[in-house]
């Protein structure tokens, strides 16, 4: 395992907001193929750890690497541009604009010949099609219209689109953060299904969750994250639920017995 | 690979996936329309132009629809359209424009001056009036994406800061017509009668000035880049949710920047038409295109919360408020009275658009 090198990878992660210290030399290591879990208490910084990852925040010190070369990320875009796409808790959805809209908010696409290039036409039948093929691709066409403004979509399905969009553009990575906690238990069913189906295709994910038994069904490692650091990173078939709401909230000390190799 | 100790909710996988049917009670007449309007955003300002061309049609006897009172009013609107097609970018990305008018005034003052002061040839003039307009339109979007200051406070600065200079640069002194004529007549080209090789654009027999096709041009080529280019895209998302069109990948400061740039070379195409439509250089004129420029976006029906309107709205808004102007005036009331229409027709739109948005989905 240890000879396996990881996709994304950090080390003595330090960010500071004022006086407050979100991330205190933590480190991160996600493996291809996997599904990593990331749990702490409110507070733990771990959507400060995701955000150094995803280029939301530039970290204090540290360094983070993807496939084994440095990378720095000064916004949302370069790591995206690098392959790491994020799913953020508010979605980062326009409501007012269409779900093709949103797809491609960014990186549109643009019509060919004198169109594109010299009146700089977006081509819409184009990122309506892929729009709707990536959404078909992962069982979410059960929206009809893909022209239709996405506050008009329930939450699920809102989750849905930027689960796509995350699956469609991204080339290395893709970071969930908390993609269940808004939505119903079928919706939710639907979202893990989903979340299945981009590792069944080799993407590696990151998955920050509240929702134990979410994290326990679908990871393969789970990453405790505590006062701003990693505590430990917990084998899901070696400890109990119980065992990680301890961990994270220091009732217990980790114990070797439970850690993943 | 889930096995049945932690999947807790395999009980719901069986669960019916229909979408359940509620006996909803049929929408009422009010509901529908309020439906219909909210689909079709730009089909209330349309209504209200249509509501006040037909009422004023009728208090005058027929006289608003003849070619004379037509013409009068499309000159009108001509200037403040213009200045409501830059005014509704800006509202569109969330801010507001105090100072639009200033700056086409300061925009034109420059043109004038360079020509007929400093003897440059017209299209140089002309292109300092443009850099005066796009360079306030940079230092206004510096000051709200750089230092983070809200656009209402920004612009209300700006207009007092460039009325103050225009004032003071030139004494509150007038350029006339006939000094325009003899050094600089391209200046007036948009005050002309649009003529292409002996033949004349008329409505009902009355002649159309270039401001008019200006004001046409511009309001379809924005309709066009607001909707069909990344960049039209880009501003709506930014005025809808901010942060959101960031982690998107949009770069917001950029936009809002870019936004009151374009709204400054706007501003300076308004200043080129208005130094046709008046005739002379005057920097008392337009005292009140700032504020007007403002209520034909409202009434046009874009939302001051952003991300939410079109650029065609405006042009109805701004005709709406000619169409106020010329009736009122044709029906011999009092000029006050447009003053007084247009500041109900404010309060209405937006009651109107509040009472569309509060639907439910």
């Amino acid at each position: 395992m240890s000879a396996r090198q990881p996709v994304l990878s950090g080390r003595n992660i330090v960010k500071h907001y004022g006086r407050v210290t979100a991330i205190d030399h933590a480190d991160f290591d996600l493996y291809p193929g996997e599904i990593l879990a990331v749990i702490g208490d409110n507070g733990a910084g771990k959507s400060s750890l995701i955000k150094t990852l995803s280029g939301a925040v530039v970290p204090d010190e540290g360094e983070i690497r993807l496939n084994g070369e440095l990378v720095r990320f000064t916004s949302p875009m370069e790591a995206r541009e690098a392959g790491i796409e994020t799913v953020y808790q508010n979605l980062a959805l326009s409501p007012a604009l269409s779900i093709a809209d949103n797809m491609f908010l960014g990186r549109e696409i643009r019509k060919s010949g004198f169109a594109g290039k010299y009146l700089r036409m977006l081509d819409r039948k184009a990122m309506e099609r892929i729009a709707r093929e990536k959404l078909s691709d992962l069982g979410l066409m059960t929206i009809q219209n893909i022209a239709q403004a996405v506050e008009t979509l329930s939450g699920g399905q809102r989750q849905g689109v930027a689960v796509a969009r995350a699956a469609a553009f991204g080339s290395k990575v893709i970071i969930l953060d908390e993609p269940t906690a808004a939505l119903g238990v079928k919706e939710s069913r639907k979202v893990l299904e989903l979340i299945q189906d981009v590792r069944s295709r080799g993407l590696p994910i990151v998955l920050i969750s509240h929702n134990m038994p979410h994290v326990f069904e679908v990871a393969d490692r789970i990453h405790v994250h505590r006062l701003g650091k990693r505590l430990c990173v917990v084998d899901p078939k070696m400890a109990t639920m119980n065992d990680a709401v301890a961990l994270m909230t220091g009732a217990k000390k980790p114990e070797t017995s439970m850690m993943a190799a | 690979m889930v096995s049945q100790s932690t999947d807790h909710e395999h009980s719901a996988r069986d669960a019916d996936t229909s979408s359940p049917v509620f006996d909803r009670p049929k929408r009422s007449w009010m509901g529908q329309i309020q439906h219909l309007l909210h689909n079709n955003p730009t089909l209330v300002p349309v209504l209200i132009l249509l509501a006040s061309v037909i009422v004023f049609a009728i208090a005058t006897d027929g006289r608003l629809i003849t070619g004379l009172a037509i013409k009068i009013t499309l000159e009108q609107v001509s200037i403040v359209g213009i200045l409501a097609c830059a005014q509704t970018l800006v509202i569109l990305t969330a801010g507001i424009d105090l100072s639009i008018g200033a700056v086409m005034v300061l925009s034109y003052v420059a043109m004038g001056h360079l020509a007929v002061t400093y003897g440059l040839p017209a299209p140089f003039a002309l292109l300092g009036g443009f850099g005066v307009g796009m360079g306030l339109g940079a230092i206004s979007g510096l000051l709200v994406t750089r230092v983070r200051l809200p656009p209402f406070i920004v612009t209300l600065g700006m207009w007092q800061i460039v009325l103050a200079t225009v004032y003071l640069y030139t004494g509150s002194q007038s350029i006339r017509s006939q000094a325009i004529d003899a050094t600089a007549p391209l200046l007036k080209l948009f005050g002309e009668r649009v003529s292409i090789g002996g033949w004349n654009l008329t409505i009902m027999g009355a002649p159309v000035i270039y401001a008019v096709v200006l004001m046409v041009l511009i309001f379809a080529v924005f309709s066009y880049i607001m909707r069909l280019t990344a960049w039209g895209r880009h501003v709506y998302a930014v005025g809808d949710d901010k942060e959101a069109a960031d982690l998107a990948g949009v770069r917001s400061d950029k936009v809002v920047f870019s936004v009151y740039v374009v709204a400054g070379f706007i501003a300076a195409f308004a200043a080129w038409a208005a130094i046709g439509r008046v005739g002379s250089i005057s920097p008392s004129s337009f005292a009140e295109a700032n504020l007007d420029s403002i209520a034909a976006v409202v009434i046009g029906g874009t939302s001051l919360f952003g991300g939410r309107g079109t650029i065609l709205g405006s042009l109805f808004g701004a005709l709406t408020v000619g169409t106020f102007a010329t009736g009122l005036k044709l029906a011999g009331a009092d000029p006050q009275w447009v003053l007084f229409a247009s500041g109900c027709l404010i309060i209405l739109a937006v009651a109107l658009d509040q009472w569309i948005r509060r639907i439910s989905a």
